[in-house]
């Protein structure tokens, strides 16, 4: 018998709103702690809350964008329990009536083809504070800054069956909402969630009992916690045992998932809706307005990519994947005129700069019009690829356009044939052992070899000499010794 | 000057009889001497009284006076106050000050109004005696063996005993209009939404309203000129236009249709009690009405759904109280749980902690059907009976409650029959509507409330029927005896 | 429905109270009493009835994502039962 196992998420979005769901402090990340709780948000006597229009805006604009039914009136409940980091007692959230209904997106498998994963629901919700445990010995620190914050949980359907089809449907989500907008994405500030629903089968068999591992902020993480947990269970049912239905923890350090104590008691959150809000309610006319105005989604734009810039489906898909990344490598490619050239430079280069230096497109030191200029100095013959590595290197340290560079590093490629015919010249003359090997050679190895000449006088040249012309020279006067 | 209405008392400002100060004065002088018979005041807040006094009396002189500036009212300790201990009657707030005031008191500042005090409460409102107060209960000044009436006792002894001329309370279940009735006063429940709720500390968000208790109808309509209004900070608050409540008080009630339910007149009402009911519709027939015997079925039922609906919402309403972040924190907490079952268990009395426990068991697993999604339905049962009636005449008249006020201690011992004293005034907050009290006459020295339903924001006319049976009568004149 | 000593255990541990142990009888026939009150309800068959959250038919309003709220730490932290370096403290909680 095969073993299944079954995979359903549970993706908590912060939405990146200014204000919090019900009040209106800010929901900036990184304040002082405390210094954006205000009264409602630490649920002081008599405050009440009042619902924030882009919450409502920015979960239309999801539900939108899965193709789901949207739900005309939805009602926040409370869910009922205590800890420190819920100022009221309760999680205002959507239990009944949600915002998003039922909806789909499709994910791409490594075999090429793809897969429709169900979106079960969308909710709107308050997010909690923050317990910090590690500040003091014998007390926990509440940061309030958080709690109330919206999130937009969205639960998929049991419909992933390894943990690459749960990363990549994670990935898709992400992509989806960073492009509209309506998160951030920044997985290390928890921004953007996961919770993984894990269970094992035979094949073919009844849903096992699961396992919910909470607090993964990387897809990697996710792809190891799944992997991990996946293990775990088969040991035990192996062994003859039962898997515990039970909330666990991924600890990221050690690698491996662990029971969460203080959770295992049996909870009755006590639902109801909440008699302090209203009913939500909203129209087609809403709802269609939402729906014309929504940006470009990934999908539509990874085939456009494809399409108008005859890129690799690889390499659409991971540059259709963000919004900044894709609005970035548009850029360069207008400067550059050359979408191919632009988007190995954008993968390439700056990526491995950015996840060097983890810092995020938005953020990077070097501009999309720098590297769109760079760039038009390679198509012009002014530097090599090699050198342009260099400018780069120097527009990310020091910044400066590619051309001020090139000016100030004297690093502009010759191009001038007497020059370049006179360092051929004494390549050849200094390196009679090789020049007697490319003479002795059946003619179809000689291209190989010429990669060694062609070396020596970039070397000679420091690296300016126009490649093209030297191996186009080279090749003649070599040739001719034949 | 004291023993005056808000209305004669404006005028006395205005014609310069006396100033703000004065009158601020005296009134803080009388709770000083008198208030330790009635136990009103949970806080009385001179320092502020006088700065607010001062403050009205230069409005006035500078030409800038409304028809509140200088007036000094006591407000129910359940509107948060900033800078005043704000306890809602409860040791779990003993220690709070509030960082911030409630809309109502907001309101009542911008016009000019002085704050003398905050006053005794049921605890966090659920009470109909006043005697589940941490402070202990507020005595009735008509004799004080008797309870006030609850929640906003403390509002209706003060005023009653004459230590305010009027004051703020709220009304879940019956607690403006019942100790209205107890004390001899007029109190008005307004349409749910009416009033904001912002800073009223919740007991039960789909019921609690908060409104005014004076000595007229004329006063509560100048009262409800100050609260009544749209708050953006309440999702709940009405948006809907505000007329000036004074207006239409002398509006002839000719043609006035008056439904008089014969379940509030049948066996659970003191015979006596009923006579002086009867007595009053005579009168309104004198002014002019017309009386039809109505009916609204559910009535009985609305105590049963009450009293799943008000503790199923507290009890998610009341979790905030947790020793974190203000309030009473426990000594010496063992651990998390401990902090918290202790803080709750020793801040809340036991009224409140057997409230929370119903709310609790009702909207536990498995039984949310049954109680709180079967009250709902009852609820809409209840609110259609008085859609149907609203529709054939203008007003429902009834006795606000069964017996006129009772001894402390008569119904402590039995949480069931102090659940019965709200029997005619629960259905109104179930349904939203407005409600009023009005005296209507006296039994064995104790005073007697006629109620008065209207339909969804018909504040309006139920004030313009109240003040013209006051033009007409004078029980709501008089005072108990030494006063 | 007469509730027992484990009824108003496990009912006080979900509310978070402590309840003397002295006193549970007392609550267990006053919650019992009080539940046989609200019991009269399941005479009435409500069944076609649609229940009724809020007395009005009013829909919610929102509110325009302007930050109204600065920061208010030390005002707001003055009514705090302990709070150091800014946090509210509590027993340490152990996940």
């Amino acid at each position: 018998m095969e073993w299944e196992t079954v995979i359903g998420l549970e993706i908590h979005a912060q939405l990146a709103t200014n204000t919090k769901i019900f009040s209106g402090a800010s929901t900036a990340f990184g304040a002082e702690p405390n210094t954006q709780a205000c009264a409602v948000d630490l649920a002081l006597p008599g405050t009440l809350p009042v619902f924030n229009e882009s919450a409502l805006r920015m979960a239309v604009m999801f539900g939108t964008a899965i193709d789901a039914e949207i739900g005309k009136v939805s009602v926040f409940d409370r869910k009922n329990y205590f800890y420190p980091d819920l100022p009221k007692g309760y999680q205002t959230s959507q239990l009944f009536y949600p915002i998003v209904g039922e909806g789909h997106i499709d994910i791409e498998l490594e075999d090429g083809t793809t897969k429709r994963i169900g979106v079960t629901r969308a909710h709107l919700e308050e997010d909690a504070g923050k317990s910090l445990h590690e500040e003091f010995t014998s007390q926990t620190g509440i940061d309030l800054n958080r709690a109330g914050t919206p999130l937009l949980e969205i639960v998929s359907e049991p419909d992933m069956r390894s943990a690459e089809e749960a990363v990549a449907y994670v990935k898709k989500i992400h992509a989806l909402v960073t492009n509209l907008g309506i998160c951030d994405g920044n997985m290390a500030e928890g921004s953007f969630r996961c919770d993984c629903n894990v269970s094992v089968r035979y094949k073919g068999e009844e849903l096992g009992n699961r396992t919910e591992t909470k607090n993964i902020n990387s897809f990697r993480f996710i792809e190891k916690a799944i992997k991990g947990e996946v293990i775990r269970q088969i040991d035990i049912l192996e062994d003859g045992g039962r898997i515990t239905q039970e909330t666990r923890l991924y600890d990221a350090d050690k690698d491996e998932t662990r029971s969460m104590r203080s959770k295992e008691e049996a909870n009755d959150y006590r639902y109801f809706p909440c008699p302090d809000l209203l009913p939500i309610v909203i129209d087609d006319e809403y709802i269609d307005t939402i729906r014309k105005a929504l940006p470009e989604l990934p999908d539509v734009r990874r085939s456009r990519f494809v399409d108008t810039y005859q890129l690799s489906a690889y390499d659409a898909g991971v540059l259709s994947s963000y919004k900044p990344l894709s609005d970035f490598f548009e850029t360069v490619t207008t400067v550059s005129a050359d979408a191919k050239l632009s988007a190995n430079w954008v993968m390439g280069e700056l990526s491995k700069h950015l996840n060097q230096h983890d810092t995020d497109i938005k953020n990077s030191p070097v501009s999309a019009l720098q590297l769109g200029g760079l760039l038009q100095r390679i198509k012009d013959n002014t530097i090599s690829g090699n050198i342009a590595k260099k400018v780069f290197e120097a527009m990310w340290n020091e910044g400066g356009s590619a051309d001020e560079i090139i000016e100030a590093k004297g690093l502009k490629q010759v191009t001038d044939t007497g020059a370049i015919e006179k360092i051929v010249d004494e390549v050849i003359a200094n390196n009679q052992k090789q020049v007697d090997q490319y003479t002795a050679a059946e003619p179809d190895k000689r291209g190989k070899m010429i990669g060694f000449f062609m070396g020596q006088v970039m070397k000679a040249s420091g690296g300016k000499a126009n490649p093209g012309q030297v191996q186009g020279l080279m090749k003649q006067k070599l040739d001719a010794l034949c | 000057m004291l023993n005056k209405t808000l209305a004669e008392l404006a005028k006395g400002l205005d014609q310069g009889e006396f100033s703000s100060v004065e009158l601020t004065q005296a009134y803080l002088e009388r709770i000083k001497r008198e208030d330790s018979k009635y136990n009103s005041f949970i806080t009385v807040t001179e320092e502020l009284a006088l700065t607010q006094a001062t403050a009205a009396d230069e409005t006035r002189a500078a030409g800038n006076a409304t028809s509140m500036t200088g007036l000094p009212i006591a407000h129910k300790d359940i509107f948060c106050t900033q800078g005043v201990r704000t306890s809602a009657g409860s040791k779990m707030l003993d220690n709070f000050v509030s960082p911030y005031d409630a809309t109502v008191i907001r309101q009542f500042n911008a016009a000019g109004a002085v704050t003398l005090g905050k006053t005794n409460m049921d605890e966090f409102a659920m009470g109909s005696s006043n005697e589940s107060s941490f402070y202990g209960p507020s005595r009735n000044p008509w004799n004080t063996d008797h309870v006030p009436g609850g929640s906003s006792g403390g509002s209706a002894a003060a005023i009653a005993a004459g230590l305010a001329p009027a004051a703020t309370g709220t009304d879940t279940g019956g607690s403006i209009r019942q100790p209205a009735a107890f004390c001899n006063l007029t109190g008005l429940k307004p349409t749910y939404g009416r009033v904001s709720r912002y800073g009223m500390i919740a007991y039960a968000s789909s019921l609690d309203q908060g409104g005014p208790m004076a000595q007229t109808a004329e006063d509560a309509a100048m009262m409800m000129n100050v609260m009544a209004g749209l708050d953006p900070l309440d999702s709940t608050s009405a948006d809907r236009q505000v007329p000036d409540y004074t207006a239409k008080l002398d509006a002839p009630l000719t043609g006035l249709k008056i439904g008089l339910p014969k379940e509030f007149l049948s066996a659970n009402l003191n015979p006596e009690m009923a006579t002086l009911i009867h007595a009053a519709v005579k009168e309104y027939e004198a002014l002019g009405a017309t009386v039809t015997e109505v009916s609204l079925p559910n009535t009985a039922l609305s105590v049963p759904a009450y009293y799943i609906i008000a503790p199923a919402e507290a009890s998610s309403n009341l979790s905030r109280f947790d020793g974190v972040r203000y309030g009473y924190r426990c000594e010496d907490p063992k651990n998390l749980e401990d902090m918290y079952k202790r803080t709750r268990g020793e801040g809340f009395g036991t009224e409140v902690k057997r409230r929370i426990m119903v709310g609790t068991y009702a909207l536990s697993e498995g039984f949310y059907d049954a109680y709180y999604k079967k009250a709902q339905q009852i609820r809409r049962l209840i609110q259609e009976d008085f859609v149907r009636v609203l529709s054939e005449v203008d007003v429902i008249m009834g006795p606000t409650t069964p017996t006129p006020a009772f001894k402390l201690g008569e119904k402590t011992s039995d949480p069931v029959e102090m659940y019965m004293e709200d029997i005619f005034t629960l259905s109104l907050n179930l349904a939203g509507l407005p409600g009023m009290s009005i005296p209507c006459g006296m039994n064995n020295g104790l005073p007697v409330g006629l109620q008065i339903i209207g339909n969804y924001f018909a504040e309006e006319k139920l004030l313009n029927v109240a003040h013209k049976f006051q033009q007409a009568t004078d029980w709501h004149t008089l005072k108990p005896a030494g006063l | 429905m007469a509730l027992n000593r484990t009824d108003v255990e496990k009912i006080a541990h979900l509310a978070r109270l402590q309840i003397d142990e002295s006193s549970v009888p007392e609550y267990a026939t006053n919650l019992s009493n009080i539940l046989d009150l609200i019991s009269q309800m399941q005479s009435i068959d409500t069944s076609d009835v649609e229940p009724l959250a809020h007395p009005l038919d009013a829909v919610q309003r929102l509110r325009a994502d302007n930050i109204t709220e600065n920061n208010q730490r030390e005002h707001l932290q003055t009514v705090a039962p302990s709070v150091e370096s800014g946090l509210f403290l509590v027993p340490k909680v152990i996940e």
